[in-house]
């Protein structure tokens, strides 16, 4: 029996493991000392937890624990690398280069920056989502103190050439900082293979709880350092002050050792579904898969519908939990602009969707909603004004809109 | 956000969808939105000509739940009325009908635009002027 509505949208969050909700029940009621009290037991206990987790977490990105600082989730990791790095680094440059399809977190702090008088260059990528490294090394200057490249895309799931960006950047003496809260846990990430200096991820993408993150920080080859963007009582080697969120860390350690031990099981499971449900999806007419097809996470697709807008689908498609590229609910009816950015037509933008598959789906939930998807379009364009002229043979573009 | 019961209705049970005979002199066809805004309705009115009572009216809508809601209930509220009745229909009206959030409201002006424009291919096709609108929408 299929419990509704389905959730597919496992780029967002995901359910929590319940083996990391066992691992953090001690932590709210008996073990709460403060990690940061060295003077009795109550805060060795804690700190004896943080430890720990913060080897399971080193352990899955190939890190040591030292190079570990734990944050409140990737939006401050990546505000504390991209800006820390900017303050740190001043005296040897001010020149940033990152991509157009980078979460808000980092494109919003590098257009902070630039008001501070930071010169950055955001890379446009290609129609898959890629970004070809060649492009990012023809961009360095003198003055390029870092470099931000997401590791997989949270919209397409297009995952990038990040060990060839990483090698291009320590040659030419740039650090490399890559957003990896969509990789992480689900693909094998190593900070090492990769040459990435500084690298963002957060637990409650892989099955851990919501308001723990981490930046890895390298502490040799080179050594990096960020100045703190929070003042206080010097936690986290001096770059992360606040008390640490001791029972959060355990989950985040937890699901690390999790997403380690059953990653190679959990990405051939979830892509063979995700496939399935991309090709019995892509046999509807005019529908097309957005981003590349090759270089991209296990568990996400997106599709575009012609013909059909998103928001309308989605609502047609309410007992699956999926999101889409079309905002008709914001001000200006803008659609993604991960999207557009890949040179996607505004329409085709609209009429996307997103699937993000997780640990918890099943095949029976992907039956469901292969066909769901495949009524919720048929039906929307038997009544889109658009689907009917397509199918008389009218070229929409040549045709006078009403713009509103 | 959560939609109303009548829009869930209205997207789930859309009342008129379809196409008239746009060549004929007596129907008039408004076409409004632009699919790179992710909203086009077509909408379209039969007029008896002797009475110059809207008889029929159809209408198709790429767009949200909100935008599909609004032009269907349009099309309800068309037949049987008169053309200056049907010029009268305000967006606020099925603003209040949907119980439209305030982030929807461009939805039913698009739904008073496309009457508007139905009608004024109406009166074109039969030799009179377009009715200007006069309104300010906010």
């Amino acid at each position: 029996m299929l419990k509704l509505p389905i959730y597919l949208d496992n780029n967002a969050t995901t359910q929590m493991d319940p083996r990391v909700f066992e691992a953090m029940k001690p932590y709210f009621l008996e073990i709460y000392g403060n990690a940061a009290s060295k003077s009795h037991p109550f805060g060795w206990a804690a700190e004896e937890a943080v430890d720990y987790a913060r080897g399971q977490v080193a352990s899955l990105i190939g890190a040591s624990e030292k190079e570990i600082i734990f944050t409140s989730g990737a939006t401050e990791s990546n505000n504390l690398a991209i800006k820390g790095v900017f303050e740190m680094y001043a005296s040897k440059g001010n020149h940033i280069i990152t991509l157009s399809t980078e979460h808000k977190a980092v494109l919003d702090a590098c257009k902070h920056l630039e008001k501070l008088g930071a010169e950055v260059t955001y890379l446009s990528v290609g129609y898959d989502g890629m970004i070809d490294p060649a492009v990012i090394e023809a961009a360095i200057k003198p003055n390029t103190i870092l470099v931000s490249v997401m590791y997989g895309n949270n919209e397409l799931g297009v995952v990038q050439k990040i060990s060839e960006i990483g090698a291009i950047c320590k040659k030419h003496g740039v650090l490399f900082h890559s957003d990896a809260t969509q990789a992480v846990g689900k693909i094998p990430v190593d900070v090492l293979a990769d040459h990435i200096d500084l690298m963002s991820f957060t637990a409650h993408k892989m099955y851990g709880p919501k308001g723990v993150g981490a930046l890895y920080v390298r502490r040799k080859n080179p050594r990096v350092k960020v100045t703190a963007q929070m003042d206080g009582g010097g936690h986290e080697r001096g770059m992360r002050s606040g008390t640490l969120n001791v029972t959060g860390i355990v989950g985040f350690g937890k699901a690390c050792e999790i997403a380690k031990t059953d990653m190679a099981e959990e990405s051939t499971r979830l892509s063979g579904m995700r496939d399935r449900l991309e090709r019995e999806l892509l046999t509807l007419e005019e529908s097309y898969l957005n981003g590349n097809k090759e270089h991209r996470l296990p568990h996400t697709t997106n599709i575009s519908f012609k013909y059909v807008e998103g928001e309308g689908l989605m609502m047609g498609v309410k007992d699956v939990a999926v999101s889409s590229g079309s905002a008709c609910t914001s001000a200006s009816l803008e659609p993604s602009y991960v999207l557009k950015s890949l040179g996607l037509d505004d329409e085709l933008a609209h009429s996307s969707l997103r699937f993000g598959l997780g640990r918890f789906t099943t095949e029976a939930e992907i039956d469901f909603t292969i066909n769901l998807v495949k009524e919720a379009v048929t039906k929307l364009r038997e009544m889109s004004p658009l689907w009917e002229m397509f199918k008389e043979g009218i070229d929409l573009k040549s045709i006078q809109w009403s713009e509103h | 956000m959560a939609y109303s019961d009548k829009v869930i209705d209205h997207y789930t049970n859309p009342r008129n969808i379809g196409t008239l005979d746009k060549s004929k002199t007596n129907v008039g066809t408004g076409l409004v939105g632009a699919p790179e805004c992710g909203d086009v309705m077509r909408l379209q009115i039969e007029v008896d000509e002797t009475t110059g009572i809207i008889q029929d009216a159809k209408f198709k809508t790429f767009g949200c739940g909100s935008a599909i809601a609004s032009s269907s209930l349009a099309t309800e509220w068309l037949k049987g009325k008169s053309i200056d009745d049907a010029l009268n229909i305000d967006n606020m009206e099925i603003v209040e009908e949907l119980a439209l959030p305030p982030v929807k409201i461009h939805c039913s002006v698009l739904a008073e635009d496309a009457i508007r424009s139905a009608i004024n291919d109406y009166r074109g096709k039969n030799g009179l002027e377009p009715i200007e609108s006069t309104k300010v929408h906010h």
